[in-house]
């Protein structure tokens, strides 16, 4: 790390009709250094990045890169002073090559023509530099999502950046392409970038930060290092209170059988087979969870369950109920519930208040409606109570869903499902972008439907999420139940290696359960 | 698949062109020379759509932007005695037209959809309004022959041997098809088109682009509608650009938004209506002349139901671009 002050913010505000999205931030970045920004969703952790990257525009307070105090009339102002961001939803065309999105707004020129052979070999040079393998000629659309993040990164290099943002780079990434890239953000910090890494993933703070910010409700609340700081101490900060970061539960007692699956098999979208003759069982009173990089199979296999996916089965019954051929309705009539992975997609309707969100797949039910007519004052009895129940912070049952933040939003999904008292849970991603404070109390919300009865089939790509929750933990790889554990003797290098599609030591011939 | 699927009926049809001027050269050139003709202002309507789509931005107003230029076009010539003004005012009038869509579509985010009818309307509105009957254009418009080129068999008297809006297409799809795929101008434009959040993170304004690409494109359909009233009728009449906007579209899409396939797709549609008009005239065939006219509709309508599904629009088209 250098001395040089690459980026100071004073003051910096910025409000949004209704909140406060930034008061009175101050930063400073040296160069060489790589600055954590950690908080809850909300806590107005990509404002600030937006404001210095020009997106957003302060309303009071100063920015100075490099000493010099900047009004950024937009990003491309930025990206002239040095500013690169990496965006948590990628910024790609997907149907351009790697060579061309990289270029893209500063193409290598002859007169107005692109020098594409050009393009090509700096795009080359400067990914093998940096040592991150891709294609330049490949189709963006082609490339797994790690690779599309190193698109995306040497974007922002190409550029020429020395303070380079990056917005929840792990999110989207395994475990592997994330020590990948934190090795990548080190190697940068080395060549005397300072990065600026907003994450809520308090491990991989404390693996690579020289100093971590920690933001809550808009303001700076603590400036720390790894050195000083722990995980507990950080997710109290973030928070405001201590939180539990493992997860408290009592032994399970699994009675009868819910969910009961024998020789599943369906396809992915282009018509690949995704989940192969897979057997599975799930009792009441018990959590199990899947294990799995994402990919082999687990999204298809959690569509086949909730009738979204067409699949084949010996036997596919719920409540010894048969489901096989059943659509999405009839599964959820079956006493299903379902927490999608996407819960933008499938979760939610964006432009519908959270009163109606609440009762996006039971509106048509007596309660709430009756000839046809709905009964509003019962559905916003029902949503003011589950706003309150689940913590949901809205300023009003009749908000649109997709002003909320990720957390919030992910409690309204919760809450609907949950309050129909399934039999059956199918929970997949159920943390996936939520706040530490939120996921403590979505996995204290699991695990007491699971006390009241339900079945829970937990499907995440967070090992720690499902060795924590899960009764008994299913390894998935390459379409097929690979192993099954007890959580009691399940061992996380184990897991592991089992979804790299390693192979069972333990035995394999019970994974019928 | 597809592109082998262009090739083999393009051979086909190129090899069926050479046999029939084997056996009649008078009449097959004149086919030809009468589906080039046809083609022409669906072509250049289609690069109208083109440029939009590309940038992002659905131009069903096409048809009224045409009518515009059309008219004033024909009675700027007539009122200055001169085509090269009539041509100008034409031109002029599709910029106008092409800017006020942009306003609407673009920089007050109105859906794409009633933006384009709104000019659909005003445009029968106006053109209505204002016609008058017993105009003249002052001359006809002057075909040139290229000289040597034109001498060469069938290519030489159908390609070398017409008016100026005919060489005009044709060097505007060349130049969009190198401006789209080789310059800044076209990797730009089409970012924009197929994700604008990217191309504004990278420092692109999009708005900016979207706004002039569909104001050019408007420019483009005075264009064609000069073309149309100068050029290919010689006159105006109500209505009678007899919905080429809207079939330009559907050349658009089976040229899979690329200015050649657009080309060679209007060229077909010309080819079958010549060859069903030549038929007709001949008295190989005995069908109506209502069906006849009818077939320009009836083959989009087809096309359109075997191509949909097949090709990919910009993945962009007809949302306004709002940050976040």
């Amino acid at each position: 790390m250098d001395d040089e002050l690459v980026l100071e913010v004073t003051g910096l505000t910025k409000r949004f009709p209704g909140v406060v999205a930034n008061e009175d931030v101050s930063l400073t970045v040296h160069k060489g250094e790589i600055v954590a920004l950690l908080g809850e969703n909300g806590a107005g952790k990509s404002t600030l990045v937006k404001m210095i990257y020009g997106l957003y525009r302060p309303d009071e307070g100063e920015i100075r890169i490099k000493g010099e105090t900047v009004r950024l009339s937009g990003p491309r102002e930025a990206i002239r002073r040095g500013v690169g961001m990496v965006h948590q939803h990628f910024q790609l065309v997907p149907v351009f090559t790697v060579a061309e999105n990289v270029i893209l707004g500063n193409e290598p020129r002859k007169l107005s023509f692109i020098e594409k052979r050009k393009a090509i070999k700096e795009v080359t040079a400067l990914a093998e530099k940096n040592g991150m393998a891709v294609d330049p000629k490949a189709l963006v659309r082609d490339l797994p999502v790690g690779a599309q993040q190193r698109v995306e990164i040497l974007k922002a290099l190409y550029r020429r950046a020395d303070i380079l943002i990056m917005d929840e780079p792990t999110a989207v990434l395994t475990p592997q392409e994330t020590d990948e890239l934190l090795k990548t953000m080190k190697g940068f910090a080395a060549n005397g970038v300072a990065v600026i890494f907003i994450t809520h993933k308090l491990r991989e703070v404390l693996a690579i930060a020289d100093k971590i910010e920690v933001l809550r409700s808009g303001k700076v609340v603590g400036t720390t290092t790894p050195a000083e700081a722990d995980q507990a101490k950080l997710a109290q900060m973030m928070v405001g209170r201590s939180v539990l970061l493992s997860v408290e539960k009592s032994t399970s007692s699994p009675k009868e059988i819910v969910l009961d699956v024998v020789g599943l098999s369906s396809d992915s979208d282009i018509g690949l087979p995704a989940v192969r003759e897979v057997n599975l069982t799930v009792r009441s009173g018990e959590i199990v969870g899947i294990a799995g990089v994402e990919g082999n199979g687990q999204r298809e296999l959690v569509e086949a369950l909730t009738g979204i996916r067409k699949s084949t089965a010996t036997k596919f019954a719920i409540n010894d109920e048969n489901a096989i051929g059943a659509d999405p309705h009839e599964i959820h009539s079956m006493h299903v519930g379902h927490v999608p992975e996407d819960r933008e997609k499938d979760g939610l309707v964006g432009q519908y208040s959270i009163a109606n969100n609440m009762v996006l797949n039971r509106f048509d039910e007596p309660e709430f409606s009756r000839r046809g007519i709905r009964n509003m004052d019962a559905v916003n009895g029902l949503a003011t109570k589950l706003v309150k129940e689940f913590d949901v912070r809205t300023p009003s049952i009749k908000t649109p869903a997709n002003s909320l933040s990720g957390g919030n939003k992910q409690k309204v999904v919760i809450a609907r499902e949950l309050s129909a008292n399934p039999s059956l849970l199918i929970a997949s991603q159920p943390t996936r972008g939520v706040d530490v404070g939120s996921i403590e109390f979505i996995h204290s919300q699991i695990i007491s439907a699971r006390d009241n009865g339900a079945a829970v089939l937990l499907v995440s790509a967070e090992l720690d999420e499902v060795l924590g929750l899960s009764d008994r933990i299913l390894v998935m790889y390459d379409g097929e139940i690979v192993a099954e554990l007890e959580s009691a003797d399940a061992d996380r290098a184990e897991i592991g290696r089992l979804m790299a599609g390693g192979h069972a030591v333990m035995a394999e011939e019970s994974s019928h359960g | 698949m597809r592109a082998r699927w262009a090739w083999t009926i393009t051979v086909i049809i190129l090899v069926g062109i050479m046999f029939s001027y084997t056996q009649d050269e008078l009449r097959t050139t004149s086919v030809l020379s009468f589906s080039l003709r046809y083609a022409i202002p669906l072509i250049i309507a289609a690069m109208v759509g083109l440029v939009c789509e590309r940038s992002g931005v659905i131009n069903i107003g096409i048809e009224g932007q045409l009518l515009m230029s059309a008219f004033a076009g024909f009675f700027g010539a007539a009122a200055t005695g001169s085509l090269i003004i009539g041509t100008l005012f034409g031109i002029g009038t599709g910029l106008i037209m092409g800017a006020v869509f942009a306003t609407g579509a673009v920089a007050w985010k109105m859906d794409q959809i009633i933006s384009g009818t709104i000019i659909n309307i005003i445009a029968t509105g106006l053109t209505s309004f204002f016609y008058a009957q017993g105009q003249v254009l002052p001359a006809s418009t002057p075909v040139v022959a290229i000289p040597y080129l034109k001498d060469l068999p069938l290519v030489g008297p159908v390609l070398f041997n017409n008016g100026l809006f005919t060489y005009a297409a044709i060097i505007i799809v060349i130049f969009l098809q190198i401006m789209l795929f080789l310059t800044i101008w076209g990797l730009r434009t089409r970012a924009v088109g197929e994700n604008p959040s990217a191309a504004d993170t990278s420092g692109i304004n999009v708005q900016r682009t979207r706004f002039i690409n569909v104001t050019l494109a408007g420019g483009l359909a005075g264009v064609a509608g000069a073309y149309l009233s100068l050029e290919a009728a010689g006159t105006f009449e109500r209505g009678f650009t007899a919905g080429r906007g809207f079939t330009a579209l559907a050349i658009m899409i089976f040229g899979a938004w690329n200015p050649v396939g657009a080309f060679a797709a209007a060229l077909f549609f010309g080819l079958t209506q010549g060859v069903a008009s030549q038929l007709q005239a001949d008295e190989v065939v005995d069908i109506p002349p209502q069906f006849i006219n009818m077939l320009p509709y009836v083959l989009t309508i087809v096309l359109l139901a075997v191509v949909a599904g097949r090709v990919r629009p910009p993945a962009a088209v007809g949302k306004p671009y709002e940050k976040d």
